[in-house]
């Protein structure tokens, strides 16, 4: 294995998330999954640099985006929560009020 | 036979990148949002493989602690608390589905063709050094995270008590018919607007019939 195997299953990942953002037609649960996905992907890029460059930095700031994205993650499911209440689904064809 | 330590770790790779990827498509394309949750973790598990096989050690029981313990069971809770409805093969279908796959397509390509031929050139191309025994990543990333990085790393435990008062302050709500008193309702009151001394005729009793009664 070298660096470019995880580049590149890393780049798959990437493209499917960004897919699954495109094209959803179900509710805006899968479009976080996605994002977390996402944010999976660029994790795995940057641990593949930190330890085939031999510099620990990348896995530090791999530890802050963990961070930041159990942050995100709580706060969106709380929106969603909070959305779910008011509107009464999730679907992303009901939840047009901005007709983006 | 024989496999060389090489060999298998290729083989181990090829394995869990293949479950990754098959478990990521999943979570994108399974119908009943409840699977793709548990797609997911299974997406997160095999990448702390992965992350596993180049020693990073701490990052991938991080991430099934933090990841599968914490978010997903989060996820999982607000998937089936909010009963969200499967949908039908007839919703499924978009106008610019078709365009926005062959985005993606097209990126994937490009991407792929980066990494293999454009940048070759200048990836480190050298092997992964390997530690010898008794190293500890745990203790390297750790003297990085509370030496260098003691700032942010402050600065990230703000963060996660933001998102929980956030959170909390969310999903928070007045519930119907609560008796609970508001303390400073009651400290400000005004003696003058609570009672009134309203002049009148005082009433004189009527008289009672006791013929009615019986």
């Amino acid at each position: 294995m070298s660096l470019q195997h995880y580049l590149i299953v890393s780049a798959i990942l990437f493209v499917i998330s960004m897919a699954g953002i495109f094209v959803n037609r179900r509710n805006v649960l899968v479009v976080l999954m996605s994002i977390e996905l996402m944010l999976l992907a660029v994790n795995t890029n940057l641990i593949a640099f930190s330890k085939y460059l031999d510099n620990v930095e990348g896995q530090v700031f791999v530890f802050f985006i963990l961070t930041v994205a159990a942050a995100e993650a709580a706060i969106g499911l709380a929106i969603l929560v909070v959305l779910f209440r008011n509107k009464k689904t999730l679907e992303t064809k009901e939840i047009n009020e901005l007709e983006g | 036979m024989i496999i060389s330590p090489e060999l298998f770790q290729q083989f181990i790779f090829y394995l869990f990148a293949t479950f990754t990827v098959g478990s990521a498509m999943a979570v994108v394309t399974v119908k009943n949002t409840i699977y793709s949750a548990l797609f997911l973790v299974l997406c997160f598990f095999n990448t702390a493989v992965l992350w596993l096989l180049i020693e990073a050690e701490f990052l991938a029981i991080t991430l099934v602690l933090v990841y599968v313990g914490a978010v997903m069971v989060l996820f999982l809770f607000v998937v089936m608390m909010l009963d969200v409805k499967q949908a039908k093969a007839s919703q499924l279908k978009q106008s610019y589905t078709k365009a926005a796959l062959l985005i993606a397509a097209a990126m994937l390509v490009e991407l792929m063709v980066l990494f293999a031929y454009k940048l070759s050139g200048q990836l480190p191309t050298n092997e992964l050094i390997r530690q010898e025994q008794g190293y500890s990543n745990v203790s390297e990333v750790g003297m990085a995270l509370f030496t260098t990085y003691v700032y942010p790393f402050e600065i990230a435990a703000v963060i996660l008590l933001v998102a929980i008062v956030a959170a909390i302050m969310l999903t928070m709500r007045k519930r119907q018919g609560n008796k609970q008193m508001d303390a400073a309702k009651q400290i400000n009151i005004n003696p003058a607007e609570r009672i009134r001394v309203v002049s009148m005729k005082a009433e004189k009793p009527e008289k009672r019939h006791s013929g009615e009664e019986s």
